[in-house]
């Protein structure tokens, strides 16, 4: 094996791999505040160092690491793509494999914030044009005809002038020889020539999903493997006083109980059971008898929440987030004045693959240095955070962690958190030598959420003068949290529309004391946000008696405060909104869904409506409609769904693309009818999904449509900002539909469900 | 077969006898533990587990059959839908001794090669998104077409609705039985 390594930073390295191949490797450290950004709250960031692998093998397989974690939002097929397509490969030849966790071969890795295209477009294509330019290089030299002459398409190197053309896989061992270029220096293709990205790929994975491969945490499967279940209290933070382990250790088949301490990592105080088979420990697990430690949540309750939440809001605000002009004032003088309390519930990801991970720990022997090795096959968003946690709890130092990263069965934010990382480690440790997986249930799943989305208050007022304009609004925000400090993601940033575009505008809040643990779902902050904003701005156009689509145009013709910088060290605002919107982006948004939905086109039947909303997140602007018929028993049935997005120039995977924005809006639809989460004595009430009932095909809409307004702006991210409008979109339908305006979500509580 | 009778009368009485005793005290006894022999794939295989081991948990743990997918535990979601004697069924709620009757056919036996026009539906219109769900989604699809070669979107909605997709695929399930079923929409 050769290598050639050119400096340290922001060069190719370039490798012979077995059989005579070209590696490339590239490093350097941009982006690290894109996430940071993305993230509505939560865990900080891992630094971000991203790279990629490209090897060609002497046949001529072109083998891509995808270095990102896959929870279903298409990265493992679309960062592979932008690299095939500057290293002008024939997709065909091209095989994707998942990268294991290492900082030092990869980079950052991580699935959140919709950040992965933003962070990563220009450097995957920077990768392809470098290695196309060593493939290149290696022609010239063989034929001995200047660069200039060559050109490459479909994994192939051509000199037009001879008619002679070579496959990359015969290029390969010379290429390797080759230093690489710099990556600023390369030239990148012109869009316009672009042949995968901008089409339409399949998941590199789907012909093992169809086919039943094992390919997800859950399918783990490691000789001598044991299973492992972690009870832990029912209400959020409570501790192990006491446990019954000896007579559990009694079960015919379980190995090992134990109490788990529980300390740093977001490792929670619990007993595990081991056994030779999962169903055994489960079962088992109806004999174990724990006394627990009320925490710091015991009290909690929804009434609770609820009750707090109007005493907060008849009381002075505890913060003031933004004070522009004078609201009360203006809303005095105003002539038309609306009035209105917005409430949301918690919300659980329940992604269909229950938390599992599978760790094994080998112990080491006397001496510095020898603390022993850990193996771990995870399923995390932040895999780097939860290989150092898993060195930690192990003992160990990171070097001495192995980390494989697996396909998750969903993740929205759920897999942020590395709690049960961090808990199947501390029982691989005890466990001190077989493989352990562990699994939670369904039950599980539903219970020990850690970032479960917060719910929110909002008493809001605002007031419009005789031409229709907006000029007064405040909004008395009561959010969950400890002191003056809100949870994670349960914050409402200065910034959030339409803040600058009121002249006297306010947000003032309130800490409704909370032990909840929360964080980031699916655009957090946006998607709660909007669903209040959006519906609330309906309301308005209502008092004034304008179109909802023009005012809307009408109250974002220009902003009228300019923003102020971020604080140093500022939190991220919800949503990654605020100063980056730009409203001449959403209007051209707001004008094609209007154009394309038919908006004060078409005569609707009784009963129908149209309802419509935008909202901005994650660099991504989202303009929606909702067709929804409601009959006489408050049956709804959503007829059709619009959708124009703009991220930018660039669409990567056009099928990922239209399956992102169907499932944002499904998923939407979803949590606006049906789904709460409720807290008794700081235990979540809800069990398993009859009790949070996702919606099903029979109520999925029969028709998405779902456009993309390209505009001269850097790609960025879909999976979370299709989602927010689609909320509101569907409350303000039903208002044009029945006249009646829904405040409080889900839809269910209202006596609405599907049709 | 002649002797299908008598052999599922045998395998109730074996079922209901071992249902009993797992009706006793934990402390005492977790399950008896016995040979199961059943027919997956084609394949006669046997298991020696306790007779009220959800036939998921054997398919997947003892049989390392890993298409078969853990969701809820209680037939909510579908996700290890497997067909047993032909009829789509929720493997989690089917314990293994009242499988022994089966055949049973999982993701795995649906097709040698991915080839059954289902699963080549799924991946020409990239279905998928975590996939997790998507093997379930496939045996139900498969099931209601061995019924209803020629499906309306009714009869779409109607047999896949007990199959939850968190990804929401729907519209692309819709679709795919669809061409599977030769029809383009």
């Amino acid at each position: 094996m050769t290598t050639n390594t050119v400096n340290r930073r922001n060069f190719l390295k370039v490798s012979a791999i077995a059989g005579g191949g070209l590696m490339v490797a590239m490093y350097t450290d941009a982006f690290a505040d894109l996430l940071a950004q993305g993230r509505g709250g939560g865990a900080p960031a891992p630094p971000l160092e991203p790279s990629a692998f490209i090897s060609i093998s002497a046949d001529g397989v072109i083998t891509i690491v995808g270095k990102n974690p896959e929870i279903g939002q298409g990265i493992k097929t679309a960062l592979p793509m932008i690299i095939a397509e500057e290293l002008d490969a024939d997709w065909k030849d091209v095989r994707v494999v998942q990268g294991d966790v290492s900082q030092a071969k990869y980079g950052g890795q991580s699935a959140g914030g919709s950040t992965a295209i933003p962070g990563n477009y220009n450097t995957m294509r920077q990768l392809g044009a470098a290695a196309r330019a060593q493939l290149v290089a290696a022609a010239a030299q063989t034929w001995n005809v200047p660069e200039a002459e060559l050109t490459t398409s479909a994994s192939k190197v051509w000199h037009k002038a001879s008619n002679r053309s070579v496959g990359y896989g015969a290029l390969a061992a010379k290429a390797a020889t080759i230093p690489a270029p710099a990556l600023a220096s390369v030239a990148l293709k012109d869009p316009k020539n672009f042949t995968i990205v901008g089409t339409k790929k399949p998941g590199v994975d789907n012909h093992s999903i169809v086919t039943g491969k094992p390919l997800f945490g859950i399918d783990v499967n490691l000789p001598g493997m044991k299973f492992a279940i972690f009870e832990k209290c029912p209400a959020y933070g409570g501790t192990v006083v006491s446990a019954n382990t000896d007579e559990i250790k009694a079960i015919k088949g379980v190995t090992h109980c134990f109490v788990v301490a529980g300390g740093a990592n977001s490792l929670s105080s619990g007993v595990a059971i081991v056994a030779d088979s999962w169903w055994t420990a489960q079962q088992a697990r109806k004999s174990l008898k724990v006394q627990w430690k009320d925490g710091a949540a015991a009290s909690n309750s929804t009434a609770g929440f609820d009750k707090r939440a109007l005493e907060l809001s008849k009381s002075e605000p505890m913060t003031v987030t933004r004070k522009d002009g004078d609201p009360d004032a203006a809303f005095a003088s105003a002539a038309k004045k609306v009035e209105a309390a917005y409430q949301y519930p918690f919300l659980v990801h329940a992604p269909m693959e229950p938390m599992n991970c599978t760790a094994q720990f080998t112990p080491g022997g006397p001496g510095a240095g020898n603390a022993g090795k850990l193996e771990v096959w995870a399923t995390s968003q932040t895999p780097g955070q939860a290989l150092t946690g898993a060195a930690a709890i192990a003992g160990v130092t990171p070097a001495d962690v192995t980390m494989h990263m697996m396909r998750m069965g969903g993740g929205f934010g759920r897999r942020l958190a590395n709690d049960y990382i961090s808990e199947s480690v501390a029982i691989a440790k005890e466990v001190n030598g077989a493989p352990v997986q562990l699994r939670w249930s369904r039950e599980d799943d539903m219970h020990w959420d850690v970032n479960n989305r917060p719910a929110g208050w909002h008493y809001l007022k605002a007031g419009v003068d005789a031409s229709g304009q907006v000029v007064a609004w405040k909004d008395h925000f009561v959010t969950p949290g400890k002191g003056t400090m809100q949870s994670g993601s349960a914050n409402l940033g200065a910034n959030e529309f339409p803040a600058r575009f009121v002249p006297n505008f306010a947000i003032v809040q309130s800490i409704n004391e909370s032990g909840i643990p929360t964080g980031p779902n699916r655009a957090p902050g946006s998607n709660a946000l909007a669903f209040v904003f959006q519906s609330f701005i309906d309301e308005l156009a209502h008092a004034a008696g304008k179109d909802p689509v023009a005012f809307r145009m009408s109250l974002m013709d220009q902003p009228l405060v300019v923003p102020p910088p971020p604080a140093a060290g500022a939190p991220p605002q919800g949503g990654g909104g605020g100063n980056l919107f730009n409203p001449a982006r959403m209007k051209a948004a707001l004008q094609m869904v209007a154009e394309k939905s038919g908006w004060g086109k078409r005569t609707l039947p009784k009963g129908t409506g149209m309802g419509i909303a935008f909202h901005f997140s994650h660099s991504g602007y989202f303009a929606e409609v909702v067709e929804a018929s409601v009959d006489a028993q408050k049956k709804v049935k959503v007829n059709k769904v619009w959708m124009v997005g703009d991220i930018g120039s660039q669409i990567v995977n056009t099928s990922n693309a239209q399956n992102q924005s169907e499932g944002c809006i499904i998923d939407g639809l979803s949590q606006a009818m049906g789904l709460e989460i409720t807290i008794e004595a700081g235990k979540v009430v809800q069990n398993n999904f009859n009790e949070y009932p996702w919606i099903r095909i029979k109520n999925a809409p029969p028709a998405i449509q779902a456009d993309f307004l390209l505009s001269a702006n850097n790609p960025t991210g879909l999976g979370e900002p299709a989602m927010p409008p689609v909320i509101p979109a569907l409350c303000n339908a039903i208002f044009a539909a029945t006249g009646d305006r829904v405040r409080s979500l889900p839809l269910s509580k209202h006596g609405y469900s599907w049709a | 077969m002649v002797f299908d009778f008598v052999s599922d009368f045998v395998s109730d009485f074996v079922s209901d006898f071992v249902s009993a005793l797992c009706l006793l005290p934990s402390a005492f006894t977790m399950c008896i533990t016995m040979a199961y022999t059943l027919n997956v794939n084609g394949k006669s295989v046997s298991v020696d587990v306790p007779g009220d081991t959800p036939l998921l948990w054997v398919l997947r743990d003892s049989l390392h059959l890993y298409g078969t997918k853990y969701g809820c535990g209680v037939g909510q979601c579908g996700a290890c839908t497997v067909h047993i004697r032909g009829r789509a069924a929720r493997a989690c709620q089917v314990p293994v001794q009242n499988a022994v009757n089966g055949p049973i056919v999982t993701i795995e036996g649906l097709s040698a090669d991915g080839s059954h026009p289902v699963q080549k539906a799924w991946e020409e219109l990239d279905v998928p998104q975590c996939g997790y769900c998507q093997a379930g989604q496939i045996m139900s699809a498969a099931a209601l077409l061995a019924t209803t070669p020629k499906p309306t979107d009714a009869d779409i909605d109607t047999a896949m609705n007990g199959n939850l997709c968190r990804c929401g695929t729907y519209l692309r399930i819709r679709e795919g039985i669809h061409r599977a079923a030769g029809q383009t929409k």
